[in-house]
């Protein structure tokens, strides 16, 4: 039953640092940063996952202690990680594209979204827009 | 077989941490840079659970906690900066 428990652990640690490699290698290895925000935050993330669940069954099985940590961590991360990558895609989208007031490094007119009369939500929203709708 | 199974995650972890360096020096953009970082802390958070394994100690966790949230925050400070060019509105 140990080494069964032993060998699930090992398979998932070696997991968890294969998925921290394949993300970070995607990161060094793809084009723009809108493909590369995927490696990060997707396979870099489970591979931690990976990694705290072995942590988390390894302790209790050989030395009887028991701590929080390695769920918090995992709560935090999984938590925050979507959010980051928001917030550095909404840079990105900011910096690079037209509308903005960096005109350094403008490269390209951002794509107009589907529909009638609607915008990017990072951009603000033509529907409550006061001139239209009469809102103070 | 931990033991083996542990080195071979470290390895994988210390080269992808290598490539983050790689890339956040290479850029191009801030935001680039931004994510690299982000990355490598991550990564950084990995590297110190697998030590932590490997050395039989909860010690580490506490530094793993704090690096989760610094790295969160700090990302979140950085893409404000860019976004609005100050941090605290």
């Amino acid at each position: 039953m140990t080494t069964l428990l032993d060998a699930l652990i090992a398979f998932l640690i070696v997991l968890g640092g294969a998925f921290a490699l394949i993300g970070s290698w995607g990161l060094a290895r793809l084009p723009s940063l809108m493909t590369r925000l995927h490696g990060p935050t997707k396979a870099t993330t489970l591979g931690v996952g990976g990694i705290l669940l072995a942590s988390m069954a390894w302790f209790p099985l050989h030395s009887q202690e028991w701590s929080s940590h390695e769920l918090l961590i995992t709560l935090f991360l999984f938590l925050s990680a979507p959010i980051s990558a928001n917030m550095i895609a909404k840079a990105y989208i900011h910096r690079r594209f037209r509308r903005c007031s960096a005109p350094e490094d403008v490269e390209t007119e951002l794509p107009a979204p589907p529909g009638e009369g609607t915008d990017w939500a990072t951009f603000g929203s033509s529907k409550f827009d006061d001139t239209k709708t009469g809102r103070p | 077989m931990i033991d083996i199974a542990l080195k071979i995650a470290l390895a994988c972890v210390a080269l992808a941490m290598l490539l983050n360096l790689w890339s956040l020096l290479k850029g191009p953009t801030a935001p680039d840079r931004i994510l690299a970082l982000d990355t490598m802390v991550i990564n950084a958070i990995a590297f110190i659970m697998l030590f932590g394994i490997f050395a039989d100690t909860v010690v580490f966790f506490e530094a793993a906690l704090l690096m989760a949230m610094v790295g969160f925050v700090s990302t979140v400070a950085y893409t404000k900066f860019l976004l609005r060019g100050d941090i605290v509105e």
